[in-house]
């Protein structure tokens, strides 16, 4: 056993209290700063307490765990609790799992994305769990006279072997909530897990198939107004009049008027947008009412000027943004890209003397890649509920991260955080986009004009054509092989509208295994809207290079496998530069899996394949893609991957969302885009946006996890950019052609 | 605005709506049945999948003026207490990501087994193309779909 401090210091303490029913209640408070005091918390209320804890026991025996993080479908409302029923020692069978409301001075990290669930909460939840167990422990051993360390505990029961005495943590709850928390308790062994590490289904599986309530659009309640909204048809333009004569006097319409989403001068975080603050709303009784009504809004738009805002950086830097006017096409897009291309960037890395060394290189390769902007396209569109009244604000939204839109929203209402109430609904996707909480603030803005419940819904429509899309990008790479076809010198630069892909990135493989290495970047400004998508700048550098390594590996005819394994023993062995921000091993260990497991030695005449492997969000991913071609068409047959993400909390749950991962990064390849013209989003609904189907899915996927005791890190995103690579490179065996521009599939016939 | 009978889940119901009015919004707005969901509006993504007659059918685009008098199956409907094999089967399988789609896709596979009690991997698949999983389920979806058949 491993023992952990318990974060009992100023910043962070565990706060435990007697429930009026007898029970226990413990809950941590992580970056709380000194208030509420733990005298404090024994004197709130049994309500306060239900809704605000990691773990209730009753003393009938019943145990909820309370999912911190907000749900968009990578199943952390189900590992998360695993963590903490596993160090409490209880049967899984006997719990319920609640989902928390957002509560920072009671929850750590409420936010979902970057891949950092299971990361983040390994300690904390785990110590939440160990701290309860040792509680009961000490309290049962006090009821019964006997030292501590004879007491073993199992599946929720406490047993004392030399006098069999024996009891279940629910007779023992209330006795343990008055002991001293431990400064110190010890964590189990990876060996010891009886949950972790076993597949656990979805908590909310049956509510799922039965179709209960569980969204936000789901939401109901009496008095509760519908709201529509209008944003501008282009990027660039803005309200200038409405005509709302006839919208108005359309059966069930209340009323319509224009909103300002961000007052002027509002300093904005990263996670407010800068699209459409202004919008027009149309509010009614019923969907259908509204949706009509708003069809019939004149509404009179206007160009933007260029302008700035002020945006809140990490670290309290401020950033000022610039917006520019015009109105943008993919064409223009196109053309300035391959214009900066050509232009030196800001340099990120440089290694040896990268120019010398493709001076007398023996053989140079260069290739330059693109891929369009992506809208999201959560399955479940934008929408939030809002009841604003002078006293508070309750607010049901699906929100990756409420603590960004907190910050907002009390801007905006001009109320004290104390005084609003964010209930995390869970989430009909998110894929980064519901990170930015915009519908939020907007959805409060309208129930405060109102003064009445108000449920925000955008249409498919709305939400494809608001913005916040994964950026345009492209990159250009080069390399030089020597006469014995190692290759002794790369390069990189890369850049997009509105943001370079290449920032956080510099450091990654190859760097550190050529000794001549140079990284360059460069951004455009745009007034179209960009935030996180899947693997946010990943999901585009970790498909186009691995694509480029191809190529370089067969100019260099060598196997694609071993290629990039002797690259990675030299990054091992001697590497070059200090911040290579990778293990080369386990880059290497995932790549021999996936070679192992696809047979990749043997090689197959049926099926043409193509490799790829990628580290981003700390987890290490190697996939083999094996594909034919029918009627021209490409039909993936199987996926091999191979995943290093540590200790795999819930493992059907991760090869889940591994699958997943891999057959949307097929789709994006394949058929992701957006497009502009003057401005306006040229697709706006399933017809012309086509997104993977059923029959365009792989026919199999393998998953393989490396057996590790390395803490678990994230698997949401990893497998998703370096499908982009091995599907490019099956592509390439069994066509002859390379692809440089996504999607590869320029036929976007809808199928349906 | 106009009365319209309707026998939705086996009880017959009055809605007093527009009668251009889809069948999704009666029962989203109107009927408080939420399981069935919206997607699209536009019949091209599947979410809003119900029975018509034992047919799936896209309620979206479905004036509830057509459908007067027929039997109406909504997820909530399709068991008592989520045991249909097709709910069970996508148990089993533990399909769900988001869970958004998944309305949908049962209504669709469960119409999809009873015309055809044992498809064939191109039968599902082309029977389920019009149900876009955006988290992109649909290995499990197969599955699950593959064992009800078996049950
Ligand atoms: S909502 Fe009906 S098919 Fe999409
Ligand atoms: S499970 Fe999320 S859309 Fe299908």
């Amino acid at each position: 056993m491993t023992q952990v401090k318990t974060p009992m210091n100023r910043r962070s303490f565990l706060k435990v209290s007697a429930l009026a029913g007898g029970g226990m209640m413990l809950s941590f408070s992580w970056l709380a700063g000194c208030k509420p005091t733990p005298e404090e918390v024994s004197n709130l209320s049994k309500e306060w307490f239900e809704l605000n804890s990691y773990i209730k026991i009753g003393d009938n025996g019943v145990v909820t765990l309370m999912a911190p993080n907000p749900e968009f479908g990578s199943n952390v409302k189900t590992s998360l609790p695993m963590m903490l029923a596993e160090e409490l020692d209880i049967d899984w069978k006997n719990v319920i799992v609640e989902q928390a409301d957002f509560y920072p001075e009671r929850f750590d990290r409420q936010f979902t994305g970057g891949s950092l669930a299971m990361q983040m909460a390994w300690k904390p939840l785990r110590t939440a769990g160990a701290t309860a167990r040792h509680m009961l422990v000490q309290a049962a051993a006090k009821a019964w006279q006997v030292p501590a360390g004879e007491i073993t505990t199992k599946d929720g029961m406490l047993y004392h072997e030399a006098s069999g005495k024996e009891a279940g943590y629910g007779e023992i709850a209330s006795q343990a909530a008055g002991l001293p928390v431990p400064e110190e308790v010890p964590l189990k062994k990876v060996g010891d897990f009886k949950i972790i590490g076993n597949s656990k289904k979805n908590v909310e599986g049956l509510n799922i198939v039965t179709g209960k309530p569980l969204f936000t659009l789901d939401h109901k309640q009496e008095g509760m107004l519908i709201a529509m909204i209008a944003h501008p048809p282009a990027f660039g333009q803005k309200v200038k009049a409405v005509d709302d004569s006839a919208a108005r006097s359309m059966p069930g319409i209340k009323d319509v008027f224009i909103i300002k989403t961000l007052e002027e001068g509002y300093v904005r975080n990263g996670f407010d947008t800068t699209s459409f603050t202004e919008l027009v709303v149309v509010v009614g009784n019923t969907t259908w009412e509204v949706m009509n009504a708003k069809k019939a809004l004149k509404v009179e738009w206007e160009k933007i000027s260029d302008s700035t805002v002020t945006v809140a950086g990490w670290g309290g830097n401020q950033q000022t943004v610039t917006i520019p006017a015009g109105l943008e096409s993919t064409q223009g897009h196109l053309a300035k890209m391959a214009e900066m291309a050509k232009k030196p960037g800001k340099e990120l890395r440089k290694d040896g003397d990268p120019e010398g060394a493709f001076k007398k290189a023996a053989k140079v390769i260069e290739r330059t890649y693109t891929a369009p902007f992506l809208a999201h396209n959560c399955m479940e569109p934008v929408n939030c509920f809002a009841h604003v009244t002078a006293e508070k604000a309750e607010i049901i939204g699906p929100i990756q991260a409420p603590e960004s839109i907190m910050q907002t929203l009390t801007a905006r209402l001009d109320m004290p955080k104390e005084k609003i109430h964010i209930k995390l609904a869970r989430m009909g996707g998110g894929f980064g986009q519901r990170a930015y909480g915009h519908h939020l603030v907007e959805a409060a803005v309208i129930s405060q004009k109102l003064k009445a419940p108000v449920k925000l819904v955008y249409s498919r429509e709305d939400d494809m054509t608001y913005g916040i899309y994964r950026p345009t990008y492209t990159a250009t790479y080069k390399a030089a092989l020597d006469e014995n076809n190692n290759m002794i010198a790369y390069q990189v630069k890369a850049g997009g509208i509105p943001e370079s892909p290449l920032g956080f990135a510099q450091n990654r493989f190859p760097a550190g295994a050529v000794d001549n290495y140079l990284a360059e970047e460069w951004a455009l400004n745009s007034n179209i809207t960009i935030g996180a998508f899947r693997a946010p700048r990943s999901n585009f550098l970790g498909g186009v290079e691995q694509s480029f390594l191809d190529e370089v590996a067969e100019l260099a005819g060598k196997d694609p496998i071993e290629f990039r394994l002797e690259l990675l023993e030299r990054a091992k062995r001697k590497p070059v530069g200090k911040q290579n921000d990778y293990d080369p091993d386990r880059y290497a260990g995932v790549l021999k899996l996936v070679k192992d497991k696809s047979d990749w030695k043997r090689g197959k005449s049926d099926v043409h394949r193509g490799v790829s492997a990628y580290f981003c969000h700390n987890t290490y991913v190697a996939e083999v893609v094996e594909l034919l071609m029918k009627e021209n068409k490409p039909v993936v047959e199987k996926v091999y991957a191979a995943v290093d993400c540590g200790v795999v909390v819930n493992p059907d749950a991760a090869t889940n969302m591994a699958e997943g991962g891999i057959v949307d990064g097929i789709g994006n390849a394949l058929f992701g885009e957006m497009t502009f013209q003057d401005g306006v989003p040229q697709k706006s609904n399933f017809e012309t946006y086509r997104m993977i189907r059923h029959s365009e899915a792989p026919k199999s996927i393998e998953v393989h996890f490396v057996k590790s005791e390395a803490d678990p890190t994230g698997l949401g995103e990893p497998l998703f950019p370096p499908i982009f690579g091995a599907l490019a490179n099956a592509l390439y065996r069994a066509t002859g052609q390379r692809k440089y521009n996504q999607p590869f599939l320029q036929d976007k016939q809808p199928l349906v | 605005m106009a009365k319209i009978n309707l026998e939705i889940n086996g009880e017959k119901r009055v809605v007093d709506v527009d009668p251009n009015t889809p069948v999704l919004w009666v029962l989203r707005d109107h009927l408080n049945l939420v399981g069935t969901k919206y997607g699209c509006g536009m019949a091209q993504c599947g979410a809003c999948t119900i029975h018509l007659d034992g047919t799936a059918v896209r309620s979206c685009v479905l004036p509830v003026s057509t459908v007067e008098n027929k039997q109406i199956t909504t997820i909530e409907g399709l068991s008592e207490k989520g045991d249909h094999p097709v709910q069970q089967a996508w148990l089993e399988h533990d399909v769900a990501q988001c869970g958004y789609c998944q309305a949908g896709q049962i209504m669709n596979a469960a119409a999809l087994l009873k015309s055809n009690s044992n498809p064939s991997d191109v039968e599902i698949e082309s029977a389920m193309n019009g149900n876009i999983c955006r988290c992109a389920t649909y290995l499990r979806i197969k599955a699950a779909i593959k064992s009800a058949a078996q049950s």
